[in-house]
Order: structure tokens, then sequence, then C-alpha cells
């Protein structure tokens, strides 16, 4: 069973939990992203590719299917305007085993940084700026090829 | 062919998206940005430096020397940065 939710609306990290439960699961793992207020970040808006992310999204997913003995995969990501502390990402896999359930978390977040159309832009102070892509993600994508 | 642009790339340009008949001369995603920079001084300041800029054919990531063939959509923005 696969998950996908491109949403404005906060995420409810109680909800979503109990809905990446599966029948047969033995592990469910997760990562929850949050809003850094780092440098005095005040806002953070989240723009996306309608359309195209939700395919990106359910395209890692599903290649996550292929690599692992998966039961379940949940992924939802924030969008619109959040402040520090928001929620901004929540991944669940729910697997037989601990290690099939923690591996394809990791694979998803480290996929989702540089295979899903989201573009950031911080607010600090008067100034916005969009954030640039770091060369620590897409090594961290790399190295799942 | 619909045109659609995010974050910096739709700011500079000051739309985020726009329809255009590009000549047969363009063939590649970089030749389509090298013609769009031509129209207009935001166009010519988003398009300055290709390195930076990514793209999508049909909702699909595609390199910028991608055959435009025959796309109905194509995306123009800067790396991602989502997560």
């Amino acid at each position: 069973m696969i998950r996908v939710s491109v949403q404005p609306a906060p995420i409810d990290l109680a909800t979503e939990i109990a809905g990446a439960e599966a029948k047969g699961a033995g592990g469910i793992a997760s990562f929850t992203g949050s809003v850094r207020a780092d440098d005095g970040v005040t806002e953070l808006v989240l723009e996306h590719y309608p359309g195209m992310t939700e395919a990106a999204l359910i395209g890692m997913a599903e290649e996550a299917f292929t690599r692992w003995n998966l039961l379940a995969v949940t992924i939802v990501h924030r969008v619109g305007a959040m402040v520090p502390g928001d929620h901004i990402v929540f991944i669940a896999t729910a697997a037989a085993h601990r290690r099939e359930a923690l591996e394809s978390c990791a694979y998803l977040i480290d996929r989702l940084k540089t295979d899903a159309p989201f573009w950031k832009r911080e607010t600090r102070g008067e100034g916005a700026r969009w954030v640039e892509a770091r060369a620590a993600d897409a090594d961290a994508a790399e190295r799942w090829t | 062919m619909d045109l659609l642009y995010f974050a910096w790339v739709r700011e500079q340009i000051g739309t985020g998206q726009e329809a255009v008949d590009p000549p047969g001369a363009v063939v590649t995603v970089a030749d389509l940005i090298d013609w769009l920079a031509k129209r207009s001084p935001g166009h010519a300041e988003a398009f300055r430096d290709p390195a930076k800029l990514r793209a999508a054919i049909d909702q699909r990531f595609v390199p910028l020397d991608a055959e435009l063939g025959d796309a109905k959509e194509v995306a123009i923005f800067p790396p991602v940065t989502g997560g």
C-alpha cells in the first residue's frame, strides 16, 4: 500500500503513524523533518510542481517496493508557508522485519531530497532567498544507485 | 508548447507559465533556454547561467541536452530543495 500526500495542511503525526500500520508488519520505521530556525529564519515557503510532485513521490515509493520486501509506504510533504518547528516531511515504511523498514525509510528521504520537485524559500528579517541545493544531498542520494 | 517556471526562475521571468511555439532549430532543452533568453530582460536574467537550471519534459526530469521531441509541457527550474 502506498500513501502519498502533498498538502498545505499541517502534518498530523499521530494519525500518520497510526495509518502506517500494516497487517503483518513487524516493524515500522519513520522519518519526520522539521523546519529549522537556522540563522534567524522566520518563515519557510515550499513551492512545488503540482502533478509531477505526486508522480515523483509515488515513483520513489514503487522503487522502494522493488528493492525491499515492504508492506506499506507513506510519504507526506507539506507545501506553502511554514515557521520553524513545523513538520515539513513525514515518511513511514512498514515491513515484516526492521532492517527493511529502516533501510527503505532512509532511502526514501535521501531520494526525496534530490528527485522531487520542491523548492524552499527562506525569510530572515526583511529578506527572502531561495535555498540552494547541497552537494551533500546529491551524495546521499547517489549512495543508493 | 506549454512552459512552466518555478522558484527564482518564475520570479525573474515574472510569470509561472506561458505558451510558446519555438522554431525548428530549437531541438533540445538547452536550445529552448537560449531561444527563450531573448524574449525579455527577465528571461535573459533567469537563463543567464544554464548550469544553474534543471528541466522536466512532460513531468519527467531530463538533462538539458534532452531533445524536446513532441513535448507538450516543459518546465525549467533551479535544482530542487525539498525534504
